[in-house]
């Protein structure tokens, strides 16, 4: 097992690595435009360029480059953004990591829950109308554009029925959970519930299609030989062998949302998490913080799939030797 | 061998048809599927009639602004941007639905251009891209896959790295990456030159990342169908790589590419709504659902059905596609284990 | 005579699907005694595998149409509420499936599925269970069974396995086993091990068992009595040595063909049984299911004669008299040895 864990974290460093020339290179060597103008912001005057030439060292060759920009990065950690001259990118992004961890935990207890139910549910209910109706409810949740869903829920809740039966709604953003756990809450729901529908959905279609055919596995057959009752089978046996597949799911999707791919939800509910903070920086063509953010993702993503592959030997006996 | 001719015969063997006639027939019979094409085709008739519908029934070009535009009411021309009567009543608001298909069916957007003809010609590009970038992707992921899982070795070593490195990325922040690396540059790759804003671009992009997704589950079942013995038993026949792609690997991964086109197709248009949402796709004034609806945010709350009507449409379009999906699954590759489901 | 243990009375096991009604049994009817081996012989699709899983109801295709009676112990099996054949399944009646490789949930341990049996049906505690399991792993043969009882499926090899499958069959004291082709995907020797094994364990435990199995030798290593099976029906049944000694349906002829023989010469090959088995989906069914394979057919093969009981204990259902079998034995197994 720790010989296992210690080459599945040896791969994770090397994919982060393999990463961070990736978004170095999509930035510093597509060609036809000049990274040092990038990096400067839109109207820098000739000053600025030649001091920014400087600092990077877009001089220097291709690998110095690198070196000099992940020394900013990580070791001196004073990357600067130059849309707020001054504004550092770290900082900014460690501001932003509680908005999206509090987002995208409270959606995934939503989505797991709802999606757990949903597909044992559509699984003991085969050969019956519960099964197709719930599983028509989860092509509809992947089906809806989440941005699309989300000015729609701000379309109800803000201004359509706030007077009546959204009165408790409050304006669109985020409360810190020092305002109390409640505010915190509030100010959440909608966002985790609009952001859960896809991943239930998602979910809730996996989980299914696994537990058909467990169900349709001898060990099942053997379960029931045995006198277990169904319920029992259906959770003990079925749903537990399903899991394996839904845990290393749900790290990969975990990870993604918290590096960022929670954005579209962050930016229909002015949340201003991770994802915003790329967008945002994104419109104003601030590099240096849009790599910052990449890199930030990636790392969380990496992070997810080692802890995943970890998960994976934990709930299958079976991978523990390989 | 000791069998006889005595009479096999006695059960009439059935007519086997092929196994993609089979599977057509499978589909046939399956009414969610059958009703999901149809509902698609009527989308993309309808989408393909946007030229028609904005000549012929609307006399409106639907890319030039309309600022000053009017309509008729009971046969007197009234302005398509009225002023706003919220507020200080400075603003101008646009018309919202006359369910007049001639005259605004959907109302106008904040140029005074008619929602119905942008909502058809963004279905057709919306509908395009999110096509011809599946196929992209699953060109691209056959290929992939089959040769890192066919040759293995070092070489499968250095794509499945690779791929790796795709997946770790989430998906919409690598597609941003590029995007905003991209969108605004004009690209000469050899012969072909990309203009800015090129609506190419966003096919490309959507086309790549997701090649991981559909590349790993076709690279394991290359590999296993390697070790499968009618493979070995050609290989034993002293059959070269070529045929052997060519003759046992590819027709027995095909049907998982084909079950992945439909679910991708959906998945590309739901990604490239995203990104003409970010502004970072489809550029202006070319339309796609997704500008449609970044459009209709600014006027949300005085007339949502700009921002509704293209996402309700790009739901409908995703369900029949992941519907239909499931049926072709069904007949094709019962066993089929797809990522996500998605 | 006492009770039979296990009644079948005029079972019949079909499936609807798009091309119509299959037949999968037709009809059957048998007992088992207490105590007794019985062993069910056929070839693949002959139905004894879903006649036995029909008698615990485990055929959970909504398609599957039952008719007929199976009673246990006195009481209906089919009829029974879900509860009440609960507590039969795994403590009356227990099963042992072919593959050991998939009837045990890949992600729990030996000592997990015996207990997870023996606390459906017994207040036990979780620690006094794992005893019971160690208890059990040891008397299949297991050794080490203190740390083995903590070992995954995969951990085991294909014979230990199926004796993991048995130690849980037997883990409450069934009075009847099921025992689906339990050696079929084992190697030869172990076959002849977990057969030993189910012989020893039978002397001891004393429980009945149905021996599913397509191999006429492993009949006549353990069964008291044999009942031959083909499309669905009943052909022949008797006591092992007369089945064996004086097979009487032209259908055990060729299965018994199908044997090596283990004295005399051995220049002839083995013979086969001209033709393909019958599908369960054939619609003509009334007539016997053997004749087109059948040197001997004839129009009075229509209908399907009835199992006819020829001497006490050893009946058949065939229209050939049955003074006159052993000679046309003799005539139907020439040719097909002097073919090869």
């Amino acid at each position: 097992m720790w010989r296992f864990a210690g080459r599945r974290a040896l791969a994770a460093v090397l994919v982060l690595f393999a990463i961070s020339v990736m978004v170095f290179l999509i930035f510093f060597a597509t060609p036809g435009a000049d990274p040092a103008a990038r990096i400067a912001g839109r109207n820098a005057s000739q000053e600025t360029l030649a001091q920014v030439r400087a600092s990077f060292g877009f001089d220097k060759p291709m690998y110095m480059q690198y070196g000099l920009m992940m020394r900013h990065l990580f070791i001196d950690r004073d990357l600067t953004s130059f849309v707020n001259r001054g504004s550092q990118v770290i900082p900014q992004i460690t501001q932003a990591i509680p908005v999206t961890l509090s987002l995208v935990i409270g959606a995934a207890v939503i989505w797991m829950v709802l999606g757990i139910i949903m597909g044992v549910a559509a699984t003991a209910g085969r050969g019956t109308a519960v099964d197709p109706i719930i599983m028509v409810f989860g092509v509809i949740g992947v089906s809806l554009p989440v941005y699309w869903l989300g000015e729609v829920v701000n379309l109800i809740t803000q201004s359509r029925l706030h007077d009546s039966w959204f009165a408790w709604v409050p304006p669109l953003g985020y409360a810190p959970l020092s305002d109390g756990v409640g505010t915190w809450a509030l100010h959440l729901v909608l966002p985790w519930m609009t952001l859960a529908v896809l991943y239930a959905g998602i979910y809730a279609r996996v989980l299914r299609s696994e537990m058909v055919g467990a169900m349709n596995e001898d060990y099942v057959r053997m379960a029931r030989a045995k006198g277990i009752g169904e319920g029992r089978v259906l959770i003990r046996h079925a749903l537990r062998t399903s899991l394996i597949v839904i845990v290393s799911l749900f790290g990969l999707d975990f990870g993604a949302l918290i590096g960022g791919a929670a954005l579209l939800t962050e930016v229909v509910f002015g949340l201003q998490g991770v994802g915003k903070l790329t967008y945002d920086s994104l419109q104003n063509f601030d590099l240096p913080v849009i790599l910052g953010c990449v890199l930030y993702a990636a790392f969380f993503v990496v992070v997810a799939n080692f802890i995943v592959d970890l998960a994976y030997a934990w709930l299958d006996p079976r991978v523990r030797h390989v | 061998m000791n069998t006889s001719k005595t009479d096999i015969s006695s059960t009439p063997a059935t007519q086997y048809a092929g196994p993609w006639r089979t599977a057509w027939r499978d589909v046939r019979r399956n009414k969610v599927a059958v009703g999901s094409l149809v509902v698609l085709f009527i989308i993309i008739a309808a989408c393909l009639a946007a030229p028609w519908y904005a000549d012929h029934v609307m006399h409106l070009d639907a890319f030039s602004s309309n600022i000053n535009g009017t309509y008729l009411v009971n046969g007197v021309p009234k302005p398509v941007l009225e002023t706003s009567t919220s507020g200080l009543g400075l603003g101008v608001n646009p018309i919202g639905p006359t369910w007049d298909p001639a005259n605004f069916f959907l109302g106008a957007d904040n140029q005074g251009r008619d929602v119905m003809s942008r909502l058809l010609y963004g279905g057709r590009n919306s509908l395009m891209i999110g096509f011809v970038s599946a196929v992209i992707c699953c060109v691209l992921a056959g290929l992939v896959g089959v040769v890192a899982g066919y040759f293995g070795g070092g070489l499968d070593a250095v794509l499945s790295r690779g791929l790796d490195v795709l997946w770790a990325f989430p998906v919409y922040l690598l597609a941003i990456c590029l995007s905003v690396v991209l969108i605004n540059a004009t690209l000469d790759i050899g012969p072909i030159t990309l203009t800015s804003g090129s609506i190419i671009l966003p096919i490309l992009i959507i086309g790549v990342i997701y090649v991981p997704y559909v590349a790993r589950p076709i690279r394991g079942q290359t590999m296993s169908l390697r070790e499968r013995e009618f493979v070995q038993a050609s290989v034993g026949a002293g059959a070269t790589d070529a045929r052997l792609l060519r003759r046992e690997i590819l027709p027995n991964v095909l049907p998982t590419l084909i079950v992945f086109l439909p679910l991708m197709t959906a998945i590309n248009m739901l990604t490239e709504s995203a990104l003409s949402f970010l502004s970072i796709g489809v550029q202006p004034p070319d339309a796609s659902w997704g500008t449609v609806i970044n459009d209709g945010v600014g006027l949300l709350y005085t007339r949502p059905m700009v921002a509704i009507a293209p996402g309700v449409m790009l739901a409908i379009t995703a369900v029949a596609l992941n519907l239909f999906g499931d049926g072709i699954r069904d007949a094709l590759d019962p066993k089929a284990r797809l990522r996500g489901a998605v | 005579m006492s009770e039979p243990l296990l009644e079948v009375r005029n079972l019949r096991v079909s499936f609807r699907t798009r091309t119509g009604t299959v037949t999968a049994v037709d009809g059957i009817s048998f007992t088992v005694d207490p105590g007794e081996v019985v062993g069910l012989v056929g070839e693949s699709g002959s139905g004894k595998s879903v006649s036995m899983l029909t008698v615990l109801r485990l055929i959970d295709n909504p398609n599957c149409v039952i008719e007929g009676e199976v009673l246990f112990k006195g009481n209906d099996l089919l009829t029974m509420s879900d509860a009440d054949l609960r507590s039969i399944r795994g403590r009356e009646i227990a099963m042992i499936f072919q593959d050991p490789m998939t009837a045990l949930t890949p992600v729990y341990t030996a000592g997990w599925h015996i207990s997870e049996q023996i606390r459906a049906h017994e207040k036990v505690s979780k620690k006094a269970a794992n005893d019971r399991a160690i208890q059990l792993l040891t008397s299949v043969g297991i050794p080490n069974a203190e740390s083995r009882v903590n070992s995954y499926p995969h951990e085991f090899s294909g014979g230990m396995r199926q004796r993991v499958v048995i130690a849980m069959a037997l883990s409450c004291n069934p009075s009847l086993l099921i025992a689906d082709e339990p050696t079929t995907a084992l190697d030869v020797t172990i076959q002849a091990q977990i057969l030993e094994l189910l012989r020893d364990l039978q002397s001891e435990f004393g429980a009945s068992i149905v021996l599913i199995t397509h191999d006429m030798g492993v009949v006549s290593q353990m069964a008291n009595r044999v009942m031959v099976m083909y499309g669905g029906r009943l052909v022949e049944a008797g006591s092992r040595l007369d089945v064996m000694r004086e097979p009487a349906h032209p259908y055990t002829w060729g299965l018994m063909g199908s044997i090596p023989p283990t004295d005399g010469t051995r220049a002839v090959r083995l013979a086969a049984i001209p033709g393909a088995p019958i599908s369960p989906s054939d619609s003509d069914r009334d007539r016997c299911l053997f004749a087109p394979r059948c040197t001997f057919a004839t129009d009075s093969c229509r209908p399907q004669p009835g199992l006819i009981e020829h001497r006490p204990g050893h009946s058949d259902a065939c229209i050939i008299p049955f003074s006159e079998r052993a000679q046309r034995r003799t005539e139907a197994l020439a040719p097909m040895r002097a073919r090869t």
